[in-house]
């Protein structure tokens, strides 16, 4: 009884100092993107949505633009890279950890093959499928994936 | 009564007329009506009721020039590992020779995009297939790089990515252990342009190759192959191809 209660003492310890620095040295560190969908929304669909089901959005589109040559937007994957990844000459390609996707899939331990045969930065200036024409320019909005989020997206609650 | 079913007939007459005039006129911009019926929204899928086609001249294409394969490869990001044998190519010029009279030609070769193409028979999961309108494609997310259909091309127009790549186009994803061949530049058709190989083709001056609708009767493409003589290469396979020829 006193061993026990020893442990669960010493375990809530560990844990209450663990996390707060856990916060700020493991959890990863998410590039911003570079313009806004629209003026109330940061992404394409609302961010939680995004963070937890993108992979479900990329392939729906995927099937229907090889297959029937639908090419709207909103759920391209060419677009993803537009907006996510910078378009500098030395924008990371997907293997470093400064990418985009791979910032999160890093620590999420869950690697891609996307990028085996598509483009990981975006097109270069000059090209016309460059941008989408309804996005606002700004900031962005992301920055560190916060415990909070974290929390939404392994319970699946909105925050 | 009769005076009344009169009225009806001529009522009947008067509509039937004016409508057969509006048909007049919207028919006689017949270019006004191809146009709008190309531009296709870019959420809208494609349909059957464009076949996409490739009509080249081979009297107009001159020995040595290398344009439209210069094009595709630009467009496509295609280059080579110093291994011709295996090294990708969409489009290839190929030169035939009369061996009686010593006359040569020749003529640029690529994926024929049949209407009943072998490649797509064979694949055994559907990776290869037909577009609605026409255009045969690989999808190579479902590709296992088997490359039966490589086989099964009698025009040799696959390839197969051995290696590694990188700094791949947006718009043309390529990857190692995947089979790939000519799309008809289908990023630049469904957005209502012409394929990289007849735009440089045409921009050079050269106007050896016409890509259009098959199945608009009005198109350029159409009007050619009614007035001249035109042939399929392998016609007697059967595979209705896409890409016809002139001059061989």
């Amino acid at each position: 009884m006193r061993n026990s209660s020893f442990i669960v003492l010493v375990l809530g310890i560990l844990l209450g100092s663990a996390t707060p620095g856990m916060a700020d040295g493991l959890l990863p560190d998410i590039p911003a993107a570079q313009d806004r969908f629209s003026e109330t929304q940061g992404c394409v669909e609302p961010t939680e949505d995004m963070r937890k089901n993108h992979m479900e959005y990329i392939l729906h589109q995927r099937d229907e633009t090889v297959h029937e040559g639908i090419r709207d937007k909103q759920h391209s994957l060419n677009e993803c890279i537009n907006c996510h990844v910078s378009d500098a000459p030395d924008a990371p390609h997907v293997s470093s950890e400064k990418h985009f996707c791979n910032s999160c899939h890093t620590f999420a331990a869950v690697s891609i093959d996307c990028f085996q045969c598509h483009a990981d930065r975006p097109v270069r200036s000059g090209s016309d499928l460059h941008s989408l024409s309804q996005h606002i320019k700004s900031t962005g909005e992301s920055g560190k994936l916060t415990p909070e989020n974290l929390q939404a997206l392994v319970s699946g609650v909105k925050p | 009564m009769s005076s009344e079913t009169n009225i009806d007939l001529y009522r009947r007459r008067f509509l039937s007329g004016t409508a057969s005039a509006v048909a007049g006129i919207a028919l006689v911009p017949g270019v006004m009506l191809h146009e709008i019926a190309h531009a296709k929204p870019a959420e809208d899928a494609v349909s059957s009721d464009v076949r996409w086609g490739m009509l080249i001249d081979s009297n107009k294409c001159a020995e040595g020039c290398n344009d439209c394969v210069q094009a595709c490869n630009d467009e496509h990001g295609l280059h080579g590992f110093d291994r011709p044998a295996t090294d990708a190519q969409w489009i290839r010029k190929v030169k035939l020779k009369d061996k009686q009279t010593g006359h040569t030609q020749t003529l640029p070769l690529l994926c024929q995009h049949c209407e009943k193409p072998p490649c797509v028979d064979v694949c055994p999961t559907g990776a290869s297939f037909k577009r609605e309108d026409g255009i045969v494609l690989v999808d190579k997310h479902i590709c296992i790089g088997c490359r039966y259909c490589m086989m099964a091309c009698p025009y040799k127009a696959r390839s197969f990515i051995h290696e590694t790549l990188q700094d791949q186009k947006p718009y043309t994803p390529r990857g190692k252990g995947t089979v790939e061949a000519c799309t008809f530049c289908v990023h630049r058709v469904d957005t209502d342009r012409t394929p990289a190989c007849v735009e440089a083709c045409t921009a050079e001056n050269h106007n050896a190759m016409v890509f259009g609708d098959l199945n608009d009767p009005s198109s350029d493409i159409s009007r050619q192959l009614k007035q001249y003589s035109t042939r399929q290469i392998r016609a007697d396979l059967e595979l209705n191809t896409g890409v016809r020829y002139r001059g061989i």
